[in-house]
């Protein structure tokens, strides 16, 4: 069986007044059925890999190296007919905001028809019944009469949830969640995560979920993929990297939780802020900011060490756990 | 670090003194619709808040959208007009014997959105010293440049920068020097680190301790994120559709949680552990809409523990009989409320 | 994890822009001289402004002297590059010497509905409530009708002149710019900043001056440099109705009017004063759209 995804040697340049070097050299691979969290901060290259992922890069602008298979499929060759088959029917994305992604003056259920008509050819009766289970697939009550209301006629985590169906209606191998819970209420937003798990094991796809919280990687993937600066830094199993996060900046996420950090402790930042990707990293990224930095991550770059199957971690100290704990 | 000439008002009350009396607090918003405009209905957004903030004390107030946390910080600084209630700050009154101005002057606000509370066309330094100019203190550039000095910005190489050169956190930075350039005493914070990175706002949460110790500060931290409030609270309020549910130490309610509310929304925190995941969610659905809050108990409609009493009868803020500081407003823990469970608290 | 450093003074890692510290005004001209189009228009207004001030120093023929014996001349004349007009008069010198009246109805009318608009627009939009509804509400009478027809209306009602030229159409762009204002103004009072001003105690005076007007003005002025091409077709209409300029002033619009007859004796001719007003309408509009973009603090 092909992997789901197979990602090498990914680098994306974005030319502009400024340049951005959002991705660099970015290899990553996901078995089917698999639920991976790619978890990073704001511009650590975590959006930009899934809007590669879907094709959603402005041509123009960008300059892409590497390749990308879903499945088989060379994404980054796909172009029109065939990548509209692609998306939507292929890979599927759920967004931050189902305010702005779903289509104001339709209804939710014509919505997820029309997404069935269009990639499976089917009847608009037969779309319609496929529409309603899938809201009472994820979990909408009296899915019948909300089949017929508008977008903002439904809560938060209603219109979430039907971000999710009309996702999920084309029954994709591969779904992209970008963020989809963090506009959401603690108490919502736990739903949602539980809702998605279940979904995975349900429909059996893959899913690549997008988060800046490190509470939230655990509670939905089996594998974490950790960003900095447009690379991965640190990728294992979730259990890997919540108990034995080997790189610095892993480690530097996981002390800022405060999950349980005494109260009025000093808390252990990580000093200053993430470069700026003016340039293409020629050394460790995370070098200014490491409290363990010898002059070789300055000269070049971090060699990616494998512990285990499976697992690597960018960094020259990553076969000797930190003894400073 | 060059020594800042923070002069906050004279405590005029003395340490007994609650720094801010909240009584019965409440506004509602109109809701217009239709073609004349007229008013549809009124959210709820505050709704009879009553609490105190200890001279030198941090509270911490939490709950999810709508539930009138921002309304409330900003009724407490005069941004919104309340309805009714009292603003009692150091022993005066808001408006009889306190004018809106003087208060501004001692208690002090930092929003969430580093990028919008800064006038995009105003260099750093103006806008730290802004406040100064207008209450009329001596030399507002000099305090505003010791000020972010302070705060971990060189005045030398910010002061003539515009907001969009600054990232998130440097941003926040300048939004916190511009608040306590007014020497305030109390400062609210309205998700002050929520919009920044984790890695980030470490940093800013170690400053924000640090600068409440050396000028002597008082806080209160609203915020979604309960480990941040813990970590920076003596005390957490709960909140929800516009009413206080909870208020006790922080040591107290992170031991035993006696609202349900209160209990649901702690178990929707990540678990943090990959062994022992979330399985079930505490809560179905989304909090109400406020417009039309349910009766009695507004959380009845959410609440597992839900009897006839909680649809009819509000229930009133009290102590808990061991611990009299733990204020729960629940029928489950008055013994007199006719609830059938009551008297022997949320069962785990 | 204690090797980590934890004070707040850490912060010389954070990257800092290498752009030299620069003021607004300095920004928006460095991005204006980088665009061509809008630079090419700024000169074409630019030259057309000098040589209607300094016309009388150009050595030009007189543009009210006539000549029975020369009229109608096209375009290439002998002492007259550009011809005669019906009554024999310099079209080169009517046509700068025009520019003056042009330029000035089509300028000075916006000019002053600027100031005005803009004050009544962001007292409406900061104050709001009650305030708001009576600006607003009279504002929008003045919408009920096409601006061409109020023009005509309020100068038919005021006589024939220049004065009452510059008032009525004054009167007919307060309304839309107003209507700018108030919008403008009440998204900028929604902003933070403008609670966290209000929040430091200062007076709704301060907080406009400081806060509202450095953010709202350029946006204004965008709208308003789009409204002096229309302001000089109006200004010219009305001259072209018989409700603005009198003759024998010369005024572009007038000119179209009393050159309308020639259309079939000498085309060319007639079509210069209508090439003139929109040349220079179209040199607003892109100048307008320039200012627009390079007034744009974020990107």
């Amino acid at each position: 069986m092909t992997d789901l995804l197979d990602i090498r040697n990914l680098s994306i340049r974005f030319k502009g007044k400024r340049t951005v070097h959002a991705i660099n050299d970015v290899s990553l691979s996901m078995k089917q059925g698999e639920t991976l969290a790619l978890l990073g901060e704001s511009g650590s290259g975590k959006s930009v890999t899934l809007k590669a992922l879907l094709g959603l890069l402005p041509p123009k602008r960008t300059e892409i190296k590497g390749a990308v298979h879903v499945n088989g499929t060379d994404v980054l060759s796909l172009s029109g007919k065939a990548l509209q088959r692609y998306r939507g029917g292929e890979v599927s994305m759920v967004f931050q905001e189902p305010a702005l992604a779903l289509d104001p003056v339709y209804t939710v259920g014509h919505q997820i028809a029309e997404a069935v008509m269009r990639h499976k050819g089917l009847s608009k009766a037969d779309a319609m019944s496929i529409a309603l289970d899938m809201l009472d697939r994820v979990r909408i009550p009296s899915a019948n009469r909300r089949l017929h209301n508008y977008p903002h006629e439904l809560s938060g985590g209603m219109r979430q949830r039907v971000m999710i169906a009309l996702a999920l209606a084309c029954r994709p191998r591969l779904l992209l969640a970008d963020e989809p819970t963090t506009a959401l209420d603690a108490t919502v937003q736990v739903q949602i995560l539980l809702l998605l798990r279940e979904l995975q094991k349900e429909f059996g796809m893959g899913v690549i979920f997008v988060t800046h919280d490190i509470g939230v990687a655990v509670e939905i993937s089996e594998r974490v993929a950790v960003m900095y600066a447009g690379q991965i830094v640190e990728e294992g199993t979730t259990r890997e990297i919540i108990r034995d996060g080997r790189h610095p900046y892993t480690q530097g996420l996981l002390a800022a939780n405060l999950h349980d950090v005494a109260r009025g402790e000093r808390l252990t930042a990580i000093p200053g802020a993430p470069p700026a990707l003016e340039t293409r990293p020629e050394a460790c990224s995370f070098a200014p900011r490491c409290p363990y930095a010898v002059a070789a991550c300055r000269a070049d770059l971090p060699p990616v060490i494998c512990p285990s199957e499976r697992r690597r971690v960018a960094c020259l100290r990553a076969e000797a756990p930190m003894a400073a704990e | 670090m060059s020594a800042i000439d923070y002069a906050p008002s004279p405590d005029t009350g003395g340490p007994a003194q609650p720094l801010l009396i909240v009584r019965d607090l409440q506004k509602y918003f109109p809701v217009r619709g239709g073609i004349l405009g007229r008013a549809q209905g009124r959210v709820q957004a505050v709704d009879g808040v009553n609490f105190e903030v200890k001279k030198g004390e941090t509270l911490g107030i939490v709950g999810e959208s709508g539930c009138g946390k921002s309304t409330t910080a900003k009724l407490l600084i005069g941004l919104t007009e309340k309805d009714r209630g009292e603003i009692i700050f150091d022993g005066k009154a808001l408006g009889r014997e306190l004018p809106l101005k003087d208060l501004r002057r001692g208690v002090q606000m930092v929003f969430q959105d580093s990028y919008a509370t800064l006038n995009p066309r105003l260099t750093i330094l103006d806008s730290v010293a802004f406040g100064a100019r207008v209450q009329g203190l001596p030399n507002p550039e000099s305090l505003a440049r010791s000020m972010m000095d302070r705060v971990g910005l060189d005045p030398d190489r910010f002061a003539h920068r515009y907001p969009h050169e600054l990232s998130g956190g440097q941003r926040q930075r300048v939004n916190i020097a511009r608040a306590l350039a007014m020497s305030p005493r109390l400062v609210v914070l309205d998700e002050a680190v929520s919009a920044l990175d984790k890695s980030v706002e470490a940093q800013v949460l170690n400053l924000l301790s640090d600068l409440r110790e050396e000028f002597g500060l008082t806080y209160i931290f609203i915020s979604h994120d309960l480990n941040v409030v813990r970590y920076i609270s003596d005390r957490i309020l709960v909140m929800y559709l516009g009413e206080v549910v909870e208020v006790a130490p922080v040591d107290a309610i992170w031991e035993r949680q006696a609202h349900p509310y209160t209990r649901s929304l702690f178990s929707a925190m990540p678990s943090m552990d990959p062994d022992n995941r979330t399985e079930e969610p505490p809560l179905a659905g989304d909090p109400p809409n406020p417009i039309n809050p349910p009766a009695g108990c507004r959380f009845h409609t959410r609440c597992r523990h839900a009897s006839g009493v909680c649809k009819t009868t509000v229930p009133t803020l009290a102590g808990l009989p061991l611990n009299a500081a733990h204020r729960v407003a629940c029928h489950l823990h008055d013994a007199t409320s006719g609830h059938p469970e009551a008297g022997q608290g949320v069962p785990a | 994890m204690a090797l980590m450093e934890t004070t707040p003074d850490t912060l010389s890692a954070e990257p800092v822009p290498a752009a030299k510290p620069q003021g607004y005004w300095a920004g928006v001209a460095a991005r204006l001289v980088r665009d061509p189009l809008t630079m090419l228009c700024a000169g074409m207004i630019l030259a057309l402004i000098l040589a209607a001030i300094f016309a009388p120093w150009l050595g030009l023929a007189d543009p009210y002297k006539g000549s029975m014996i020369a009229r109608l001349k096209p375009l290439g004349t002998e002492g007259h590059p550009l011809g005669t007009d019906e009554q024999g008069r310099d079209m080169l010198a009517r046509l700068i010497y025009g520019g003056r009246l042009t330029l000035f109805i089509g300028l000075m009318p916006v000019v002053t509905a600027f100031f005005l608009g803009s004050a009544l627009g962001i007292v409406a939009g900061y104050v709001g409530g009650l305030t708001n509804t009576v600006i607003m509400r009279t504002v929008d009478v003045f919408f009920a009708f096409p601006s061409v027809l109020l023009a005509i209306a309020i100068s038919g009602a005021l006589g024939a002149g220049i004065v009452n030229s510059l008032v009525s159409l004054t009167i007919v762009f307060i309304p839309p710019i107003t209507r700018v204002a108030e919008a403008v103004t009440s998204g900028v009072r929604a902003l933070d900043y403008i609670d966290a001003a209000r929040a430091t105690g200062a007076s709704a005076w301060t907080v406009i001056r400081v806060h509202v007007i450095g953010n709202v003005l350029s946006p204004i002025f965008v709208y308003a440099t789009s409204l002096t091409s229309v302001c000089m077709i109006l200004a010219a209409g009305l001259s072209f109705l018989g409700i603005g300029v009198r003759p024998p002033e010369p005024e572009w619009g007038l000119m179209l009017n009393t050159l309308r007859s020639a259309i079939y004796v000498n085309p060319w001719l007639s079509a210069l004063p209508g090439v003139m007003i929109f040349v220079t309408s179209l040199c607003l509009n892109l100048l307008s759209d320039g200012l627009r973009s390079a007034m744009n603090v974020r990107d």
